[in-house]
């Protein structure tokens, strides 16, 4: 994506007393992009929105919107709005007071105004709903009710906090497809704070996860999946096996490494990290759907090695095997497609566990 | 009618019962004998039992009656006024700025409590009189010549008192109908566009109406018939109706008048409170708890 960026984060930082909430945030994010910022609680990224709305002021460094530095600009006149977590639905007010809000400041007629809500309201898919009273309404719609209010403002950027965490999880799940719809329609930019690795994977175009105040690693989410960078982040996004591993040697091509439960392998170098040096690595880490049971004789993988089946979690559709490797102390997670014909395989049968180099990711 | 009651009603029946009992007899049936007694008439040391209007009569028309009825809803509402316009920057203060200790604010509000009511009144005397402390001070800064008499045994007097007197029970109500409010409520007001004072307007001064509802009618209602206040600081300029239906039942010996008078002042008290309420509830919106 080329499109010019929107929000820029320069060094920026946060303390509250002793405490350092944030510290070296730097970040570009473009315009229409949906971007998540994805950490566990106290991390930082709540604290790093609010910045952006403008509730909190940097203690450092400096938030740029639309080419405009924010410095000292209060939040109400900020091309931002907001999506709290809590919805901040106006309980004096009805769902047309509420989307309607922001819009009494504008110059705008009467009927203009309720155009507008109607409007926003049909986008949300809550057209005819204005008159209600908002405790009339139930979660998910006081979600739709605060997304229009924030959507009817045009603003160029809209900030969603955890907007999704109090709602069931079928609900959630809905509604993680619909925003995301929503949000690719209209080609606004929209930054979503969440804890939730899954909802931020299937939404976002590119995530910033966050440890400790800092951005560990921003990229999209394939490539935070497939290659992320430190242990910590991979552990964070799904499940990783990770094993102990030492480079043996190292030729144009790529690396030499050795795990002692598995095998060795070469690293072709466009699979090593940058600023990772080899002779630092100290582990491994592979998906456990990049690793594959050898049920049947006659199949073969790249590279195979033996197991043992420790336990079994059976999904429906997958089935989760926790498997020994023959010789090591060391025990992985295997993923494995579900089908016909197939029965799982109970605890102590032995496996051959296949897996591939180029599914291996390195850690220092 | 066949009284069934289910055990979870008899249980909350049993509960409420000794306080229902208690307010039975200390509340209803005295006013039901204050009803009564206003239909009928005082023959000297007798009660003469024949039902009349006689005493609504003389409540409503005679001049004398409405004057002190006039003066006491007027004093009551330049109090209730003052002290509630007062009162919401205390509770607003204490609800949006104090961050640590609230508890003791709180507690401090409540201190002129420690001391009895009469002694508040008194100690305004002493503030407020001829050569009080007020007067002398001012005297001897050299900001007045002689010492002002319009503090002291009048309507001005017993304005003074008594919005210092009720303060903290609009203090209260005010408070807690703030910190209620959800602070993301401002926040939503703020990043849609509201500076400070139109987001007070549009979202805290309305969410906090059922608190400023209650203030009014906690200090309006107790405030007419107080007696004591204008007894003492008011003069005879400052006499309320509560005095005047002391009066009747003590002096002048016409407990049936003072009777009369005392439903009528209910009434009217009863219907300001309704009105407030009402009012209340429209400026309010459609704020349900």
């Amino acid at each position: 994506m080329t499109a010019r960026p929107i929000i820029e984060l320069r060094n920026l930082s946060k303390s509250f007393g002793a405490v350092q909430a944030l510290r070296g945030i730097d970040a570009t994010i473009r315009e229409g992009e949906f971007f998540s910022l994805l950490g566990p609680s106290g991390c930082g990224k709540t604290t790093l929105l609010r910045m952006i709305a403008g509730f909190e002021a940097p203690s450092g460094g400096s938030i740029v919107i639309d080419g405009k530095p924010m410095d000292g600009i209060p939040a109400n006149h900020r091309p931002t709005n907001m999506v709290f977590q809590s919805y901040a639905i106006f309980p004096h007010l009805s769902v047309a007071g509420n989307v309607g809000y922001g819009l009494k400041r504008k110059k705008l007629s009467r009927a203009e105004i309720a155009a507008e809500v109607e409007a926003a309201l049909e986008k949300v898919d809550l057209a005819g709903y204005g008159s209600r009273a908002a405790h009339e309404l139930s979660g998910g719609q006081r979600q739709r009710v605060a997304l229009a209010r924030a959507l009817v403002m045009r603003p160029k950027v809209v900030l969603l906090d955890e907007p999704l965490s109090a709602l069931d999880k079928k609900l959630r799940e809905q509604m993680q497809v619909e925003l995301r719809a929503l949000q690719q329609s209209l080609g606004i930019t929209f930054i979503l704070v969440t804890h939730d690795q899954e909802e931020a994977l299937i939404m976002s175009d590119r995530i910033a996860v966050m440890f400790d105040g800092q951005i560990a690693q921003m990229a999209s989410p394939e490539e935070l999946y497939r290659t992320p960078r430190t242990r910590r982040v991979a552990s964070f996004i799904g499940v990783m096996n990770f094993l102990p591993a030492r480079m043996k040697g190292e030729s144009p091509e790529g690396i030499e490494i050795d795990i002692p439960a598995l095998g060795s392998a070469r690293i072709p170098r466009d699979r090593v990290p940058e600023g990772l040096r080899p002779e630092r690595i100290e582990s491994i880490g592979i998906r456990p759907e990049m690793l594959t049971i050898l049920f049947d004789e006659a199949n073969s993988a790249e590279r195979e090695a033996e197991g043992q089946v420790v336990a079994n979690s059976y999904y429906g559709d997958m089935t989760y095997y926790d498997v020994r490797l023959a010789g090591q102390e060391a025990q992985v997670t295997i993923s494995m497609r579900n089908t016909a014909g197939r029965s799982v395989a109970r605890p102590g049968t032995t496996v051959r566990v296949g897996w591939g180099a180029e599914s291996v990711v390195l850690f220092d | 009618m066949a009284l069934k009651l289910s055990s979870q009603e008899r249980q909350g029946l049993t509960l409420i019962s000794p306080t229902l009992l208690y307010a039975l007899v200390m509340l209803a049936a005295p006013l039901l004998m204050v009803a009564t007694f206003s239909f009928w008439t005082q023959n000297y040391l007798e009660i003469d039992r024949t039902l009349t209007l006689d005493n609504y009569r003389a409540a409503w028309g005679e001049p004398i009656y409405q004057v002190l009825l006039a003066r006491s809803l007027r004093i009551s509402v330049i109090v209730t006024v003052a002290t509630v316009l007062l009162a919401f920057p205390v509770a607003y203060f204490l609800s949006f700025h104090v961050k640590k200790r609230k508890a003791l604010w709180l507690f401090l509000i409540t201190v002129p409590f420690w001391t009895s009511y009469l002694l508040r009144v008194f100690l305004w005397k002493v503030i407020l009189g001829y050569n009080g402390v007020l007067n002398s001070a001012l005297l001897n800064l050299g900001l007045i010549d002689e010492p002002l008499t319009f503090i002291l045994y009048n309507a001005n007097a017993v304005v003074l008192t008594l919005a210092h007197a009720w303060a903290p029970f609009a203090i209260l109500p005010i408070f807690v109908a703030l910190e209620k409010i959800d602070r993301s409520l401002l926040e939503a007001a703020e990043d849609l566009g509201d500076g400070p004072v139109r987001r007070f307007f549009r979202v805290t001064l309305p969410l906090a109406m059922p608190g400023v509802v209650a203030a009014t009618l906690i200090v309006l209602i107790p405030t007419v018939g107080d007696f004591i206040t204008p007894k003492l600081v008011g003069g005879t300029d400052g006499l309320m109706i509560a005095n005047m239906i002391q009066i009747q039942f003590g002096k002048a010996n016409n407990a049936p008048l003072g009777a009369a008078l005392a439903v009528t002042s209910m009434l009217t008290v009863a219907a300001i409170s309704l009105i407030v309420f009402l009012a209340g509830r429209r400026l309010g919106g459609r704020v349900k708890p």
